[in-house]
């Protein structure tokens, strides 16, 4: 349990950071938090021959809300920081209501925000907030920067469109629309365990009252974040505030029907089904009282 | 406490390169409990080893060295963290506190370790310097935390010994003490 012999920098800058990404003659790898890394090095499931750690790298621990009232958070902002952010719970609570489940606060107090989506395990919370957040991600590496969109950021299990010489130096939001109701909910054994199932819901209540927008994603029901376009149709045919408990129930048994989640240790592909029916119709509730 | 400034050195070469430049070994500079450490170690060593075979503090103790027991929790700049999820060579510049800086020269506890020991917060005391850790950054917020957010501190521990009713006593008897009971003002 402990790791093989790497070498270690920390630069102050991204240009030297990305310099010593470019390496091709040896396997290199980012170091944010270091609460999904580090394990894997302890376990030496993963053996670098260098780790650039990209914490002291000031413009990239910065959080702002821009000028077209979007989030910014840089990848060297750890979840604990965000989580407490009044910004951070004003304009985008879905990611506060994610953060707070994961793992526990040791864990949060380094883990980064951009860690948690490059990793991209698919139980984890923050790819599938970000997806229904319709993140947008800032790319830097040898040739430049890009930006792709979340939808085309998670590929498969701890796979994403992120290259071996490329950073993800920030993840950005925009800014969400008036009367937007958030939940995120899920499901697992213990306080702090990964979800063994989980849905991020976003409302967004009509003048005339039914539902103007609508976004389900759900964590831990196949490789990536699963965004249901099934659940979101049912539940932008609620015409009124009388028919919404019929559109929740609709949107819920969409789910059920809709999904094929894996049978694994946590729990089995049934069982994710209707846990992901009750969660969805939960969590459409709560989004809707926070429309208001 | 321990009267260890100097860590225990390592058999490698005197002049260390900075950080800046890659290199399976660095100099590293930080404050352990108050006193300032200069140390040569290798870029894989895990804070936790470093804090027990370095400068041998041992009261921080290693269970599962990925994360999830929570006894190898330690402060790092006045949060708790995993000190096996750590490197050694990411605290520079840190400032570290581990239970040998709770009791004083006299051996007086603090109001978390008489907590523990007066509610029996503890059997084979595996987990325990973890727990007091996360305790004492909680309890020294400016506000008393919420019943949630305690839970949520505690669910970083296990304990394989007491059933947590204890630890909870404990950390509640800490809590009513320095902010009052729940609810009421002090
Ligand atoms: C006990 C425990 C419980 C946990 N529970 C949960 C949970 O319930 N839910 C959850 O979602 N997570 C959980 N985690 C994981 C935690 O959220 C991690 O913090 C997160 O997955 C990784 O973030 P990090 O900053 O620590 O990244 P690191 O561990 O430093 O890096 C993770 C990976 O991403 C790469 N990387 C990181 N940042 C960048 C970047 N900016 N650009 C390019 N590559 C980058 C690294 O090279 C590495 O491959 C848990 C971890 C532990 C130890
Ligand atoms: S030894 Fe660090 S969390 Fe278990
Ligand atoms: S007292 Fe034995 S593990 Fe907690």
């Amino acid at each position: 349990m402990k790791p093989a012999p790497f070498d270690y920098v920390a630069p102050g800058t991204l240009p030297e950071a990305l310099r010593f990404l470019a390496d091709e003659e040896r396997e290199v790898k980012v170091l944010a938090g270091g609460q999904s890394l580090v394990p894997m090095l302890n376990m030496r499931l993963a053996r670098p021959e260098l780790l650039v750690d990209i914490t002291r790298i000031p413009e990239l621990r910065t959080l702002d809300v821009e000028g077209d009232g979007a989030l910014r958070i840089g990848a060297g902002v750890r979840q604990a920081a965000v989580a407490v952010d009044p910004a951070v719970s004003a304009g985008w609570p879905l990611l506060t209501e994610a953060i707070g489940h994961i793992g526990h606060p040791q864990i949060r107090n380094r883990g980064t925000v951009c860690g948690s989506l490059v990793h991209h395990d698919p139980a984890a919370e923050l790819p599938t907030a970000a997806l229904a957040l319709d993140a947008r991600f800032d790319l830097s590496g040898p040739a430049g920067t890009r930006t792709v969109d979340a939808d085309d950021f998670f590929l498969s299990t701890f796979l994403t469109a992120l290259e071996a010489d490329e950073i993800v130096t920030s993840v950005r939001f925009a800014a969400q629309p008036h009367r937007t109701g958030w939940s995120f909910e899920e499901l697992a054994r213990r306080r702090g365990d990964f979800a063994a199932i989980g849905v991020a819901v976003l409302l967004t209540r009509a003048e005339a009252g039914g539902v103007d927008r609508a976004r389900v994603v759900f964590c831990a029901a196949g490789s990536r974040p699963l965004r249901l376009p099934e659940a979101e149709d049912a539940l932008l045919a609620a015409e009124g505030p009388e028919r919404l408990d019929d559109a929740f129930a609709a949107a819920g048994a969409a789910a059920r029907a809709r999904l094929d989640p894996p049978s694994d240790v946590h729990a089995d592909a049934e069982w994710r089904r209707e846990a992901a029916e009750i969660l969805l119709v939960r969590a459409c509730n709560r989004a809707w009282e926070r429309t208001r | 406490m321990t009267d260890t400034t100097e860590a225990r050195p390592d058999p490698l070469p005197s002049a260390a390169p900075p950080l800046s430049e890659p290199s399976s070994w660095h100099e590293l500079h930080l404050t352990v409990n108050g006193r300032p450490i200069r140390a040569q170690v290798e870029s894989r060593l895990l804070l936790s080893d470093f804090l027990r075979a370095r400068l041998s503090l041992t009261g921080t103790h290693v269970g599962c060295e990925h994360g999830v027991c929570g006894a190898c929790t330690v402060l790092v700049d006045g949060e708790p963290v995993r000190s096996c999820l750590t490197l050694a060579v990411a605290c520079e510049g840190a400032s570290l506190r581990t239970v040998e800086s709770l009791a004083d020269e006299e051996g007086q506890l603090t109001d978390v370790q008489r907590a523990f020991h007066e509610q029996h917060a503890m059997q084979c005391g595996f987990c325990t310097a973890g727990f007091v850790m996360s305790c004492t950054a909680m309890v020294e917020a400016p506000e008393r935390p919420a019943e949630d957010e305690v839970a949520d501190q505690l669910s970083g521990h296990l304990c394989r010994c007491t059933g947590y009713r204890n630890i909870r006593a404990a950390v509640e008897q800490v809590l009513d003490d320095r902010y009052g009971k729940a609810g009421e003002e002090k």
